[in-house]
C-alpha cells in the first residue's frame, strides 16, 4: 500500500507542476489552434429529432454574438463494426482535428445491439470527466430557488463498464470497475476545476462503507490527489447523506465542486436538474485530455421534433462552457446573460417547457435582442 | 398509512404469520398474552429514540417484553451480534436502531446488511408520506419504498486482481428479484394501490437491471388490477425531485432503495420521521426507514423519535395488536400535527424526551 501510494505520488507530480501554472481548465485543457480567418473551428453534432432546431438556433446567436467561431457539421450515425458501435470516420477525425465540438441529443438506436450513441463518443475520445453545473433559473419557478451546484461524474467505468455475464441461467454478474488511474484522472480534474472557479472544497461523494474495496479504492485516490492540493480541502460524504441533504437544503452544495464514481453522478446530476425544472435548463461537458464535447443532455424528444416548440437552453448553456474552455469567455458570459434574461423576461419568451408560448425561433431571436 | 402497510406486513408471503396464529417456527413468540421481541437499539440516537418507545410501551401497558441486545458497529466485536441472531431467530420479531458501519477499507463489513442476509429478510418497505403540521417543499406525497434487502450491489462480494484495479460484483437473480416482485405486488393490492413502478439502469446493465426489470414485469401479468410500468433510476430520481406525486409503489435492487429512499426522507421532512420494516420468510425487522445512525448527534437528546415510535406501530400491527398501534401513531401524528412540541429537525427545540412526554400527555386525552 505505501509503495503503491509513493509510486502513484511520483507519477502525479510532473502535469500537476505543470498544470499549476496555467488557469482554468489545466487537466483536459483546450489546445485548438485558431485558422487563418481568426477562427476557431468547432466540430458540430446537431444531433436526432430537436436537435436539428435547437441547433440551429445556436447557429444564429452565435453569428449575432460575433463568436469566433466556424462550424463543421458532423454526422455521427452509428454502424456496427465487429460487433461495436461505432462513429463514421469522417466525424472522428473532424472531432480529433478541432479537439472540441458541440452536441445535440441523439437517439439511440434500439434493438440492433447498438451501444449508447453517448457511451461510443466517451470510449472513442476518452472523455473522462462529466461536469455537470446546475443553477436556479430566476424567472422559472420550482420547489428549489437556490441551486448552485457543480458535480463531476467520472464517465469511463464504475457501474458503466459493461463487463456482465450470465453465471447460470437466472443469475446475472455486473463488474462495477474501479481503477486507480481513471479515479486519479478524475478526481484531479475535480481539484483543477475547483482551483479553476474558485472554490476550496471538494466533497467525494461515495459508498465505500458497503462497497469498501471499489469505492475505497476511489475514496483512498482522492485522499492521495488532494495532498497535491494543499489549498483545497478535500471532504467526504456518503451518497446516501448527499441525497437526502440535497433534497431537503441544496444550498450549501454551492461551496463544493462534487466529484464521484459514474453511477452516483448519473444518478445526483439528474436530481440536480430535477429541483431546477429539468434537462432542458442543464448544460454538460464531457471532457478529455484532447479532445472535449459539450452536449446537452435532455432526449431527442421525436414527439415535439421539427414543431418549433424545442427549448434551445440546455445547448446554449453547454455551448457557454465550452466557450469559456476554449477561453472566449466574454462572449460565454454574454450569450449566458442574455440566455437568462429572455428565461426571466416573462411567459411570451420562454418555450413550451417552461409553461410560456414561445417557438424555438422566438426564443432564439429574443436572446440575440439581449445580447449586449 | 401505516395501517394499509401493515395490512399488508401481516401477509405479504403466506408464511409471514398474522396474531391467528399462535403456534408454529414462523410465529412471533407469545407466552400467554405477552410477546417477546428483540430489541436492538444501535448506534448514535439508536438508544434515545428506543428509550422513546419503551417508555410509551410501559406507559400504554402494550404486552411487548423487550429482549434487549446492545450491538454496536462502531466497535469490531462480533459477539453482540451473533447474540443479536440468535435472539432475532428466537423472537422472529424485532425493533432496531442502526448500527454504525465504518467507511475504512479494513473495517469490518456492515452488520445492518449482514444482518438481512443472514436472516433472509429480504424486503424492505419504507413509507414516505407527508406529515400533516410538517412543511415542506413538495405536497400530497403518498409512495411505498420496496427494496430488495439481500443481493445486488450489496452482494459484498469484490476483489482486487492487481493493484489499482477492483473488481466489485453486483449480482442479481431471478429468485430473488421474483420473490421481491411478488412482495411488491402483493403489498400493492391488499393496500389498494394502483400501480407498482419498477426501478433500474438497464439501459446500462442491460443483463443484470434487466434481470429484475423483465422479472418484476413478468410477476406483474399475475395482477391484473395493478398498472406496471418501469423507470430508469436517475430519470427517478429527477422525478422524484421535481413530480413525486406520480409515485405509488416502487420496487427496486438494494443501491437504488439507498438512494431513493434518502431522497424520500429529505422530501417529506427527514430521516427523523420515516418509519420501515425488513420482511423476510421467517423474520420481521421493525426500523427506521431512512437509515441514519446519527452518530453525530448522539446523547445530545436532540434526535426525533417519529420514525422509531412509527416504527413500532407497524411491528404492534405485524403482532395483531393494531388497538395499541393506532393510539401510538395517531397521538404521535397530532403531537406533530399541533406543532407543540417540536425536536431541532423540525425546526423546534425539543428533546427527545420532551417529544416523547408530548405524546403520552396526548395518549391520556385519547
Amino acid at each position: 500500500m505505501l509503495s503503491a501510494s509513493r509510486t502513484f505520488l511520483r507519477s502525479t507530480a510532473a502535469p500537476t507542476l505543470r498544470a499549476q501554472r496555467r488557469h482554468a481548465t489545466s487537466v483536459a485543457a483546450f489546445n485548438g489552434q485558431k485558422n487563418a480567418k481568426g477562427n476557431y473551428i468547432v466540430s458540430m453534432i446537431e444531433g436526432d429529432g430537436i436537435g436539428i432546431e435547437i441547433s440551429k438556433a445556436v447557429k444564429e446567436i452565435y453569428a449575432a454574438a460575433k463568436v469566433p467561431i466556424e462550424w463543421e457539421d458532423c454526422d455521427v450515425t452509428p454502424s456496427l463494426i465487429n460487433g461495436r458501435t461505432t462513429i463514421p470516420e469522417p466525424a472522428v477525425k473532424s472531432i480529433n482535428k478541432n479537439l472540441v465540438a458541440l452536441k445535440g441529443p441523439l437517439a439511440t438506436p434500439v434493438g440492433k445491439g447498438h451501444q449508447s450513441m453517448n457511451l461510443t463518443l466517451r470510449r472513442t475520445f476518452n472523455l473522462f470527466a462529466n461536469v455537470r453545473p446546475c443553477k436556479s433559473v430566476v424567472g422559472y419557478k420550482t420547489p428549489y430557488d437556490d441551486v448552485n451546484t457543480i458535480l463531476i461524474r467520472e464517465n469511463t467505468e464504475g457501474e458503466y463498464s459493461g463487463i456482465e455475464h450470465t453465471v447460470v441461467p437466472g443469475v446475472v454478474q455486473s463488474i462495477k470497475l474501479i481503477t486507480r488511474e481513471a479515479s486519479e484522472r478524475v478526481l484531479k480534474y475535480a481539484f483543477e476545476h475547483a482551483r479553476s472557479i474558485n472554490k476550496d472544497r471538494v466533497l467525494v461523494v461515495h459508498k465505500a462503507s458497503i462497497m469498501k474495496k471499489s469505492d475505497g479504492l476511489f475514496v483512498d485516490t482522492a485522499k492521495e490527489v488532494a495532498k497535491l492540493y494543499p489549498d483545497i480541502k478535500v471532504e467526504f460524504e456518503l451518497i446516501d447523506n448527499t441525497c437526502l441533504k440535497m433534497v431537503t437544503d441544496p444550498a450549501p452544495y454551492e461551496d463544493v465542486v462534487m466529484v464521484m464514481p459514474n453511477l452516483y453522478g448519473d444518478i445526483l446530476s439528474d436530481l440536480s436538474s430535477g429541483l431546477i425544472g429539468g434537462l432542458g435548463l442543464t448544460p454538460s461537458a464531457n471532457m478529455g485530455d484532447h479532445v472535449s464535447i459539450f452536449e446537452a443532455v435532455h432526449g431527442s424528444a421525436p414527439d415535439i421534433a421539427g414543431k418549433g416548440l424545442a427549448n434551445p437552453t440546455a445547448l446554449l448553456l453547454s455551448s457557454v462552457m465550452m466557450l469559456r474552455h476554449m477561453g472566449l469567455d466574454s462572449y460565454g458570459s454574454k450569450i449566458e446573460k442574455a440566455v437568462f434574461d429572455t428565461i426571466a423576461s416573462g411567459t411570451a419568451n420562454r418555450t413550451r417547457d417552461l409553461k410560456g408560448s414561445a417557438s424555438t425561433s422566438h426564443f432564439a431571436q429574443e436572446v440575440i435582442k439581449r445580447l449586449a | 398509512m401505516l395501517r394499509s402497510a401493515v395490512k399488508t406486513l401481516r401477509a405479504p408471503v403466506s408464511v409471514v404469520q398474522s396474531r391467528t396464529l399462535t403456534s408454529g417456527a414462523f410465529a412471533p413468540k407469545k407466552y400467554g398474552s405477552r410477546y417477546t421481541v428483540s430489541l436492538i437499539p444501535g448506534d448514535g440516537i439508536g438508544a434515545e429514540i428506543t428509550d422513546s418507545v419503551k417508555t410509551i410501551f410501559k406507559a400504554e401497558a402494550v404486552p411487548v417484553d423487550f429482549e434487549q441486545v446492545d450491538v454496536t458497529g462502531v466497535s469490531n466485536a462480533t459477539e453482540a451480534y451473533h447474540e443479536a441472531v440468535r435472539s432475532i431467530n428466537r423472537n422472529k420479531v424485532a425493533l432496531k436502531g442502526i448500527l454504525y458501519t465504518p467507511v475504512e477499507n479494513a473495517g469490518h463489513a456492515s452488520f445492518n446488511v449482514a444482518l438481512r442476509r443472514e436472516l433472509d429478510i429480504f424486503a424492505s418497505l419504507v413509507l414516505i408520506k407527508n406529515i400533516p403540521g410538517v412543511q415542506t417543499r413538495h405536497t400530497g406525497i403518498d409512495m411505498a419504498l420496496i427494496r430488495e434487502n439481500t443481493e445486488g450491489e450489496y452482494s459484498g462480494i469484490e476483489s482486487s486482481p492487481v493493484d489499482g484495479v477492483v473488481e466489485s460484483f453486483k449480482i442479481v437473480t431471478q429468485a430473488k428479484s421474483e420473490r421481491i416482485a411478488k412482495f411488491a405486488f402483493d403489498f400493492a393490492l391488499k393496500n389498494n394501490r394502483k400501480r407498482v413502478t419498477a426501478i433500474h439502469k438497464a439501459n446500462i446493465m442491460k443483463q443484470a437491471d434487466g434481470l429484475f426489470r423483465s422479472t418484476i414485469k413478468s410477476v406483474g401479468e399475475s395482477y391484473p388490477s395493478i398498472e406496471y410500468n418501469d423507470m430508469i433510476v436517475d430519470n427517478a430520481s429527477m422525478q422524484a425531485v421535481s413530480n413525486p406525486q406520480q409515485f405509488d409503489v416502487l420496487v427496486m435492487p438494494n443501491l437504488y432503495g439507498t438512494i431513493l429512499s434518502n431522497i424520500g426522507a429529505g422530501l417529506v421532512g427527514g430521516p427523523g420521521l420515516v418509519p420501515g420494516c425488513n420482511i423476510g420468510t421467517e423474520h420481521a425487522v421493525f426500523e427506521p426507514g431512512c437509515r441514519h445512525v446519527g452518530l453525530d448527534i448522539e446523547g445530545k437528546h436532540l434526535a426525533n423519535p417519529t420514525a422509531m415510535i412509527l416504527s413500532s406501530a407497524m411491528m404492534l400491527r405485524h403482532l395483531g395488536l393494531d388497538g395499541h398501534a393506532d393510539r401510538i401513531s395517531k397521538a404521535t401524528y397530532d403531537v406533530i400535527a399541533s406543532g407543540s412540541t417540536r425536536t431541532k429537525d423540525l425546526g423546534g427545540n425539543a428533546t427527545t424526551e420532551e417529544f416523547t412526554k408530548a405524546v403520552l400527555g396526548r395518549l391520556e386525552t385519547l
